[in-house]
């Protein structure tokens, strides 16, 4: 099949404005769907469910929100890991203090919650860029691990932050099989993606972008960059505040703080990284990357016969991490989604190369 | 030269005074701009003609002075709130936005006049996708106005230099500005693109009724298509008036063969 873009005349500006408007890439989403909501139903097993897809959506929903704010805005955090923390228990509190609550509602307060929390630790970038707002961002990781970890409120009196959740109930129905709750997360991630790529081929979209590529310039032309910079902070917050709801909820069942330390925060920014910075595809082909190698990686060594023990194996993939970022950062710090692009605009032009 | 009523003064400056650490960038400028006229701003490197420009659309806080603009009088403002008032701008190093296609960069333009709120464009429904179709509308005519159908898609940081600056007075234009500043539109252009860029300004200038301030260092562009002209030394002002009496003015001859002062 080609990839083709000539025949495809859009004869209004509502056409050529569709969220896909070249015909082929219609043709993939569909055939992507059809194999999250029917392929992979039917043929996985409980296993693939619980160790790859749940938590694969869920951290491409996560990447997805930090790619808002650093692909897309322009403004640098660490502190990823520490939303996700404060929507997994703004979660678990309401859900055990307000039981009546739906599931569905309790996971969307909480990235509401999520979203002040992720706007107040956003206002330092109102001042400051790059390596200190890093470092401001890092705060709210160590914050946040402070909190949850020694205030009992939050995590209803229990010891060291851990706390567990009931099984899911959803409209009176019980949703404890794998592929239940597959279906949960595959319907609110497949929303959440829709909703990114709606906001960024929009006005706020451009004015993120705007702000990230010359924020003078953006200024001059009307954008406010306050109100650029915290309604990044403020969306990209809420996904990943649901992000960590549905990590607490939905995969883990039963969490402490360490659940959601600093390195859940270094991988989702490798993930948005090796994905694509400035790319809904490149967040899920990130985190599907950065699921994979690991198996990947365990799968090879025996595949060819070659012993050898886990913790080589461990040291083996933190390397190839390491080199992966640098590569990327150095020669294609658009990632996975830019190479894909490439092979698109390629085949677009196959076989004239020019 | 054109037949177009030039109106009354619509941009006032008054006593000028900034001063960077101990360079004093501008001192004392005081001039006006009248309405539909086209405005030219020169001298030598350093004079403080961005400076100025910089003043005017409120990214620089003068110590002393004030800017009027349609009767309301500032000492300072904030640049999203001059470009709220109607003012647009290109800049001496091009500062498009490189990650964004051609289109994207006009359709920033708009912003001021996008109302949507952030529940209807996350849904593309409503007034977001009504909107972005009439604006889209209003940019390709900017588009077909600078002859860059061609290259609406393109990502504007692959575009040849001269194509760039063209892109960015697409931006500008998309504002609808009454007040369009320009810091040196042409320069580090070639001939033929010169003179593509002296039309679209003079096509603004005329066809929207634009006013225009510009900063040029080529003397024939200026004197061609400039109504009145302010000219800069060391942050002071030494000629003001029509192309042929700052070109009679023996400060401006001296400023510009480099007589020590
Ligand atoms: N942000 C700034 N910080 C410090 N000094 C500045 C700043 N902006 C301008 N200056 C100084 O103010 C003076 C005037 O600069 P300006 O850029 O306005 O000159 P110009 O007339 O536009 O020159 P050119 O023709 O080279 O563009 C120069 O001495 C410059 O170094
Ligand atoms: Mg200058």
């Amino acid at each position: 099949m080609f990839y083709r873009e000539n025949g495809q005349y859009k004869t209004s500006y509502k056409a050529d404005q569709a969220l896909f408007p070249i015909v082929q890439d219609r043709i993939f989403i569909g055939l992507v769907m059809v194999i999250a909501f029917i392929v992979i139903p039917v043929f996985a097993s409980e296993y693939l469910f619980r160790a790859i897809f749940i938590p694969f959506l869920i951290l491409a929903l996560a990447a997805i929100g930090l790619n808002l704010l650093v692909g897309y805005c322009g403004q640098i955090s660490l502190g990823t890991g520490a939303f996700m923390m404060v929507g997994a228990y703004a979660a678990y509190n309401l859900a055990i203090r307000i039981p009546e609550l739906n599931l569905l509602v309790v996971f969307l307060l909480a990235g509401f919650v999520t979203t002040i929390v992720g706007m107040a630790f956003g206002i330092p970038s109102l001042r400051i860029k790059g390596l200190y707002l890093a470092v401001a961002t890092l705060a709210a990781q160590f914050f946040m691990d402070w909190l949850f970890s020694r205030v009992k409120w939050f995590t209803n009196e229990s010891s060291s932050g851990a706390v567990s959740v009931p099984e899911l109930q959803l409209f009176g129905f019980l949703w404890n099989s794998p592929v239940q709750k597959y279906f949960l997360v595959l319907c609110i991630v497949a929303l959440f993606a829709l909703i990114a790529r709606n906001l960024v081929r929009s006005n706020i979209g451009r004015s993120w972008m705007a702000t990230r590529d010359m924020d003078v310039a953006a200024e001059i032309i009307g954008i406010r960059p306050m109100y650029a910079k915290l309604s990044a902070f403020a969306v990209s917050s809420f996904f990943v505040g649901v992000a960590g709801a549905l990590w607490g909820f939905v995969h883990l069942g039963s969490w402490e703080p360490a659940a959601f330390d600093v390195n859940r925060s270094f991988t989702l920014i490798f993930m948005v990284i090796i994905g694509g910075l400035g790319s809904i595809l490149g967040s899920f082909l990130g985190a599907a990357f950065i699921i994979f190698l690991p198996i990947v990686l365990n799968q090879i060594p025996a595949f060819f016969g070659i012993p050898i023990s886990t913790a080589t194996a461990a040291h083996l993939e933190s390397m190839i991490f390491g080199a992966l970022i640098i590569f990327f950062l150095i020669v294609e710090p658009h990632g996975l989604a830019r190479l894909w692009a490439i092979a698109k605009e390629k085949l677009r032009l196959w076989p004239f190369p020019h | 030269m054109i037949a177009r009523d030039i109106g009354e003064v619509i941009l006032k400056v008054e006593e000028i005074s900034l001063a960077f650490g101990g360079v004093q960038a501008l001192s004392n400028i005081s001039f006006d701009v009248r309405e539909h006229e086209v405005r030219a701003i020169i001298g030598p490197n350093g004079a403080g003609k961005s400076s100025m420009l910089n003043v005017i659309n409120g990214v620089y806080h003068p110590q002393k002075g004030s800017v009027t603009f349609k009767g309301e009088k500032r000492t300072q403002m904030d640049p999203h709130k001059v470009a709220s008032q109607g003012v647009a701008r290109t800049f001496q190093n091009i500062a498009l936005f490189k990650g964004m296609s051609v289109l994207d960069n006009l359709m920033t333009g708009r912003t001021l006049m996008m109302k949507a709120n952030l529940f209807q464009q996350a849904f593309y429904w409503g007034a977001a996708q009504r909107e972005e179709i009439k604006h889209r509308e209003r940019v390709e005519e900017i588009i077909d106005f600078l002859e860059i159908q061609s290259i609406r898609k393109t990502p504007v940081g692959r575009l040849p230099y001269g194509l760039q600056k063209r892109v960015e007075l697409g931006r500008a234009l998309a504002a609808e500005p009454t007040l369009l500043l320009l810091d040196e539109p042409m320069a580090g252009m070639n001939v033929e693109e010169k003179q593509d860029m002296c039309r679209f300004v003079l096509d603004v200038n005329e066809e929207f009724g634009t006013t225009i301030v510009l900063i040029e260092h080529d003397m024939g562009v200026v004197m061609d298509i400039s109504d009145r002209v302010v000219v800069l030394d060391y942050g002071k002002k030494i000629g003001d008036g029509s192309p042929d009496e700052v070109r009679n003015n023996q400060a401006v001859i001296d400023a510009y063969l480099g007589v020590a002062h």
